[in-house]
């Protein structure tokens, strides 16, 4: 693999997902996905590589997190295999859901959650 | 009943996720709002719920040739660099600051989905790509 500098274009968006990874267990995608779309990367192509990006930032994260939190490995397994049918069942239906009214719904209890955060 | 709560969240936590929605931070905020799990606690639990979806879907792309390695690469060691700064910042701030702060980035979120939802930009001929929809984004 040749050293290139256009394909650091990735370094900054990479770095900020890392921040929002570790401090906040989630959000990188949101960084990756429009700057890699900006820098002229096709969506497919731009939300394929972000997942290649984020998935060693979540296992590094994991793990620093198992280390310091009170966690184990053993509390994510109660949500884990219908949280992989949803998502298996997400990916299917996608196209065909009204993705506005979702948003609309799921933008509502996003606030409603952000209410109770900022608030408790 | 407690198995079937817990199901409940994980299927909402995955379906939504893949539609690409809520920033990756389902989980986290089911966990928080309705389960009263601590807020570190719940952000390790969403990062180790990615993993097995994300690494599967990371392989439907790879077959597909869809990822940018030389790309991802740099991403990927600036991106570990962050996620050990932002580790250790999240254990330096604290689980009451970090609430604020995530509470902070959904209400960013959330103001943009309700007002202004965009349709899915990602309209690909191939349904199947579609499950690379990551759940945590």
């Amino acid at each position: 693999m040749k050293f290139k500098i256009k394909n650091l274009k990735g370094s900054l968006p990479g770095f900020i997902a890392g921040i929002l990874n570790g401090l906040l267990g989630a959000g990188g995608g949101m960084v990756v996905v429009p700057m890699l779309e900006k820098s002229g990367i096709e969506p497919n192509k731009s939300h394929a590589t972000s997942i290649a990006v984020i998935v060693p930032l979540c296992i590094l994260s994991a793990i620093l997190y198992l280390a310091g939190n009170n966690l184990s490995y053993y509390d994510v397994l109660p949500y884990l295999p219908a949280g992989l049918i949803g998502a298996f069942i997400g990916a299917k239906v996608l196209p065909h859901i009204p993705g506005n009214i979702l948003r609309r719904i799921f933008g509502a209890f996003m606030l409603y959650s952000a209410w109770r955060l900022l608030m408790g | 009943m407690q198995i079937l709560i817990d199901s409940l969240i994980g299927f909402s936590a995955g379906f939504i996720g893949s539609q690409g929605l809520g920033g990756g931070g389902v989980l986290v905020m089911f966990l928080t709002v309705f389960m009263n799990v601590g807020q570190l606690k719940a952000q390790g639990i969403n990062l180790l719920f990615f993993i097995p979806v994300g690494v599967f879907s990371l392989i439907m792309h790879t077959k597909k040739r869809l990822v940018e390695w030389k790309v991802a690469l740099p991403a990927i060691i600036f991106g570990l660099l962050g996620a050990a700064a932002g580790c250790f910042a999240a254990g330096y701030l604290g689980a009451r600051v970090i609430r604020k702060i995530f509470g902070f980035m959904l209400l960013i979120l959330g103001v943009f989905e309700l007002f202004f939802p965009h349709k899915e930009k990602y309209k690909t001929t191939n349904r199947k790509e579609h499950k690379n929809k990551e759940p945590s984004r």
